[in-house]
């Protein structure tokens, strides 16, 4: 029976009570008053000792008796019909002891794998690649997105499925998704300012620190995987399938793995590879990516081109907001940049159109709120210049302009904690000039973010009790680096009245129960509840054990604190270890299906970012000196945690924002940077102060009522940075990497111009 | 990478007879740009012959004084930087900013002066095998028609790579001396003292190579001047991040004031040209004049006068007369 319960929900200052109807056997969801001993309490992540003194196992890590290593022989034409790959010295070679080759017709980009080699030793397997030969028909290619624009560009696609040419238009042109609501036309009608701009941003490479791998141990009809991956069900599936086996016969293991970012949700084609030459062999298969194929063929975030109209009124609100965007990811994946503006801000009259175009380059991945920071980049500077024109200062702009009172609230905090009235140039440009050659100007800037999940009604826990009190807590998901193992310990840990370093989490290993991939900020709102079902429902035997064994009455209340299981008045109690000798059973396994989402306070996270910046108008160079980080993702779990995802998103986006930048020829279609070291990211050196602001915000949308957080603190960081550029130097930096080239073209042009 | 046979030198002799016997042996110092070109397949020598194993070779001699400093091809850029006879010395001062400025901590423990003057440019189309541009032996210049933000804006006619030693732009500027030896047809060892302006080449000369190191030949030592009354010098670098990254411009001055008139004075710059870059027009506007505003101003002007930038790299106009007129300041109220 559904159960309808109260909740108090909503943030400090906002908490409004909200009834709710819990779905059946669940626990009512934390809220404002509920009490908490370990949730909110910074914990330390359980395996921060294994990854600082190197003991954690990473899958590069993994070693096999008998393992054999495997390379990809990779397309060396970025669009070229294969017309054979001769393999026949390669498999000669000494050493060499399976190969598989694809059924690659056409090869669509520089990188694309067509076979793989495993030998005795890594060094044997990259000379045996030497010694295939592929014979290419070479065709022309593009790489660059404004030549895949055009209308006599080659067709990526051609001489397969894909696109087909229509007449004066380019191929590679795929309309992927157009929303609108009310009027904009009329709404641009009625606007009294208006704001026309394009904005671009570049390629961004993933360069998680671990590349992608794998290792493959098949053997009688089973296979033991090994896999940097942040879908250990996903890798599970796609490898069963390679290799004709039931998923049940396949064992994923992920335990550590060093950063995905969206770009290992697959077992990907080496990993089938693998599997593949792991069946051949009869032996163990390691294949693990050297940095360029991870840079060249493992995914990517797409570049954009976005053209905004906005309109608002004479008082500064909104009528109109409009935008149509290109970008490319490559041979495949979706490029749309246009959800910040379609899901932010109180505007009647919105237009949304997203394109993707197909260049000769590796394909896209999902990164890191995939669209967000790009469409935020451009969005944020746009709104900036419409309150500017309409003479209304922009964090009042943006108050004005959304109701949303989570998002008002953080920006008063955000425009507090960086002293917006007093510090911030109030005309762009007019700084005092700074440093040793008074070259420098400092600037203050301001961006929203948005973010949407509140988990999904899939995946398990299993709470195992043991008769000698100790607790299991067990996922066969993964943990990527957002805490996932230490916050499932949290969460049963505060059920069950313990501290969470009692408890033991078992993660990324499938032969644990089902949890969905960790992507969309979904992990901790989708596995918290799910944990806290299981900690709830080995709780409510306990309590019926407690009541026996202290001879208490069948609603009698109890209490489970400090290790200990007392009556509410406190007169009667056992600890937590003598009543688990005392079970029925030497362990008893509890389990916690997620339940659907209860009633949510609010389905979206917001999240403001305000940065400052010091820019040199003489190099152009730009150094952030700060970033303010006001976000909100629910109930907070560990604030520990919390924050360190806030400091890697704002470190991610402000990389983005300066420095990183794929860099593609159109000679002969190879990455230029396919390393870490001419592909720029920020370095110790280049870390801002990150003044991080968690905003907790009780939301009845599940029992632990987190929401997702991974993802919604990159969102609002380029933006932010972009929009303190300009308040320092008075000229817009309209494309993404922020280079000193750009900058200083944006004071020549503004000096040419005059000032504004 | 190619499997190589890795000769371990236990003298500077008879690393000299190691690398005059065997055709194709190369000298490997740290191997930091060495170890990066073999795994890039750019080069497969048969043969190293490892100058680490020699003792004494990474001795820094102060000056003392007619006697310049005397540098050991082996010293590391961290000892480069951290040496008090370099460092402590206003004249030469410019050399330990360089060598502190260059690459990574743990990369300056291993690079060593003479490597660093030898290594290889970056240009990412040199670098990548499957790219046969005229510096491999090929017809053309990929950067030209390519993406060449970090490329040259000087001397790029032909070849557009930067010169990539931070070294070697600080030593031009301090008018450092390189001896060189090599084994000759005797058994005898040959040896030879050049000029860093006579060491370097440019594409006009020779488009496939970056300085006039013979066959087996090596850097035996690196000499300074001594120090002159009044003379202090300054290296700056210019990075996009403020972490490791390569410069976008580097510029090296060196300038002797008398009687509060510049008497003599080098400028130098770097990552703008094949070789490193002497603004000789600079020079001239300093020398015989008292070091004012105007006077910096206009010395940086000149060093940029002629450059000729391609699609992308225009920016280092702008960018290096700045850090011109920076060198040239800290220079003048180091003391
Ligand atoms: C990530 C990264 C960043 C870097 N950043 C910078 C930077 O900012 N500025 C900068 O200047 N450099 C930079 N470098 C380059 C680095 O400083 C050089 O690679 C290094 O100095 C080479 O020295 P080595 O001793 O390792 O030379 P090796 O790799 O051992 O040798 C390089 C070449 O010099 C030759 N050689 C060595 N010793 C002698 C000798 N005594 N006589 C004649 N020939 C000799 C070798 O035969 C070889 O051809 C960077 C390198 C990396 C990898």
């Amino acid at each position: 029976m559904a159960k309808r319960v109260k909740a108090k929900l909503g943030f400090p200052g906002h908490i409004e009570s909200v009834e709710i109807e819990l779905p059946p056997g669940e626990p009512a969801p934390w809220d404002a008053d509920s009490k908490l001993a370990v949730i909110g309490k910074d914990a330390t992540r359980h395996d921060a000792l294994a990854k600082v003194t190197g003991k954690a196992r990473y899958t590069t890590d993994i070693k096999r008796p008998g393992m054999l290593y495997a390379r990809v022989l990779r397309a060396a034409h970025a669009a070229a019909e294969v017309q054979q790959i001769d393999v026949a010295k390669a498999k000669k070679l000494a050493g060499v002891k399976g190969v598989v080759v694809l059924p690659v017709r056409n090869a669509r980009f520089v990188g694309q794998p067509l076979a793989a080699i495993a030998a005795t030793s890594e060094d044997v397997a990259a000379r045996a690649l030497a010694l295939c030969k592929v014979s290419y028909k070479t065709r022309p290619f593009v790489v660059q997105l404004d030549d895949a624009m055009k209308a006599a560009a080659p067709a990526v696609h051609a001489g397969g499925a894909g696109a087909s040419a229509g007449a004066g238009k380019s191929a590679n042109i795929r309309k992927s998704k157009s929303r609108r609501r009310g009027d904009v036309a009329k709404g641009l009608r009625a606007a009294k300012h208006k704001v026309e701009a394009t904005f671009r941003t570049q390629v961004v490479l993933h360069s998680s620190l671990e590349p992608h791998g794998i290792v493959v141990d098949y053997k009688d009809g089973k296979a033991d995987v090994w896999c940097s991956t942040q879908a250990t069900f996903a890798v599970r599936d796609e490898i069963a399938k390679a290799l004709e086996i039931p998923v049940a016969r396949v064992r994923v293991h992920a335990e550590y793995v060093g950063g995905g970012f969206g770009s290992k949700f697959h077992a990907g084609t080496h990993g089938l590879l693998a599997a593949k030459l792991s069946r051949q062999t009869g032996a163990p298969v390691r294949l693990c990516l050297d940095r360029e194929e991870e840079q060249t063929a493992t995914g990517n975030r797409p570049d954009s081109l976005q053209r905004l109209t906005l309109g608002a009124d004479a008082r500064g609100q909104l009528s109109a907001m409009k935008t149509v965007s290109y970008g490319t990811g490559g041979i495949a994946g979706g490029a749309g940049t246009a959800s910040p503006l379609y899901n932010l801000y109180d505007c009647k009259s919105k237009a949304a159109v997203e394109h993707d175009v197909y260049t000769n380059a590796g394909p896209a991945a999902p990164f890191r709120a995939p669209g967000h920071p790009q469409g935020a980049f451009a969005l944020e500077q746009a709104i900036d210049m419409l309150a500017e024109r309409a003479g209304v200062d922009p964090i009042a702009f943006r108050i004005n302009n959304d109701k949303n009172p989570v998002r008002q609230a953080e920006l008063r905090r955000g425009a507090e904690r960086i002293g917006w009235d007093a510090r911030r140039n109030k005309k762009a440009g007019g700084g005092a000039k700074l440093g040793a050659h008074g070259e420098l100007r400092r600037g203050i800037g301001v961006a929203n973010g948005l973010w949407y999940n509140t988990g999904r009604a899939r995946g398990e826990i299993h709470v195992k009790l043991h008769h000698d009190g100790m607790v299991e807590v067990i996922s066969g998901g993964q943990d990527i680096g957002t805490g996932a193992r230490t916050l499932l310990a949290m969460v049963v840990a505060e059920e069950l009245g313990l501290s969470p370093s009692a408890i033991r989490t078992h993660i990324g290993d499938t032969s644990g129960p089902y949890a969905p991939g960790s992507g969309g900020s979904t992990t901790t709102p989708t596995m918290s509840p799910a944990a806290r079902k299981a900690g709830y429902r080995a709780r409510l035997r306990l309590e019926a054990l407690a009541r026996k064994v202290l001879g208490l009455g069948d609603d009698a209340a109890l209490v489970f604190a400090d290790g200990k299981v007392q009556s509410k008045d406190g007169g009667k109690q056992i600890s937590f270890k003598k009543l688990c000798a005392r079970l029925p059973e030497q362990t008893m396994t509890f389990s916690g299906p997620r339940a659907p989402n209860y009633k949510a306070y609010r389905e979206t996270t917001a999240g403001v970012q305000l940065a400052e910046v010091e820019v040199d108008i003489e190099t152009g160079v730009v150094r952030v000196v700060k970033i303010v980080a006001v976000q909100d993702a629910g109930r907070l779990l560990n604030p520990l945690t919390a924050r360190s995802q806030v400091n890697g998103a704002v470190l991610q986006g402000m990389s983005m924002a300066l420095f990183e930048e794929r860099v593609m020829d159109s000679q002969q279609g190879h990455v230029t940077n396919a390393n870490l070291e001419q592909y720029k990211i920020a370095g110790a050196v280049d870390v801002p102060e990150i003044d991080v602001q968690l905003f907790d915000v009780y939301n009845g949308s599940n029992s632990t009522g987190a929401l997702g957080l991974g993802e919604p603190p990159i969102v609002a960081t380029p933006g932010a940075i972009a929009n303190a550029v300009y308040n320092a130097i008075g000229a817009r930096v309209m494309a993404l990497p922020i280079t000193p080239a750009r900058v200083l073209a944006a004071l020549a042009a503004a000096k040419k111009g005059g000032a504004r | 990478m190619k499997p190589f046979e890795l000769v371990n030198a236990s003298s500077l002799s008879s690393a000299l007879g190691a690398l005059g016997q065997a055709k194709g042996a190369v000298a490997k110092a740290g191997g930091v740009d060495l170890l990066d070109l073999m795994k890039e397949g750019i080069s497969a020598p048969p043969r190293l012959i490892n100058l680490r194993t020699i003792a004494g070779l990474d001795k820094i001699a102060a000056a003392s004084g007619e006697q310049g400093a005397v540098l050991g091809p082996l010293a590391t850029l961290a000892q480069l930087a951290e040496s008090k006879a370099l460092a402590g010395v206003p004249a030469y001062a410019a050399l330990a900013e360089a060598a502190a400025a260059a690459a990574t901590p743990q990369i300056r423990n291993m690079a060593t002066l003479a490597g660093n003057l030898c290594q290889r440019p970056r240009c990412w189309y040199f670098r990548d095998a499957d790219y046969h541009c005229l510096r491999k032996g090929g017809n053309k210049c990929f950067a030209h028609s390519g993406d060449n933000a970090f490329h040259a804006i000087f001397e790029n006619d032909k070849c557009a790579v930067v010169h990539p030693s931070a070294a070697a732009v600080a030593l031009s500027a301090l008018g450092a001396k390189l001896e060189l030896q090599r084994a000759g047809k005797d058994g005898k060892v040959a040896t030879r003292e050049l000029a860093m302006a006579d060491f370097f080449v440019a594409p006009s000369k020779d488009v496939q190579r970056e300085n006039v190191l013979a066959a087996g030949e090596l850097i035996s030592a690196v000499k300074l001047p001594a120090p002159q009354a009044g003379q202090r010098s300054a290296y700056i670098k210019q990075k996009q991040k403020q972490s490791f990254d390569w410069p976008l411009g580097e510029v090296a001055v060196s300038l002797t004031v008398t009687a509060g008139k510049i008497a003599a004075a080098s400028v130098v710059l770097g990552s703008v040209a094949p070789i490193p870059w002497r603004a000789k027009k600079a020079e001239a506007a300093l020398v015989g004049k008292a070091a004012d505003e105007a006077l910096i101003k206009a010395a940086a002007e000149a060093a940029l006068a002629g450059a000729d930038p391609l699609d992308d790299n225009g920016y280092k106009v702008p960018l290096v007369k700045a850090l011109v007129r920076r060198a040239l300041t800290q220079a003048l109220v180091s003391k």
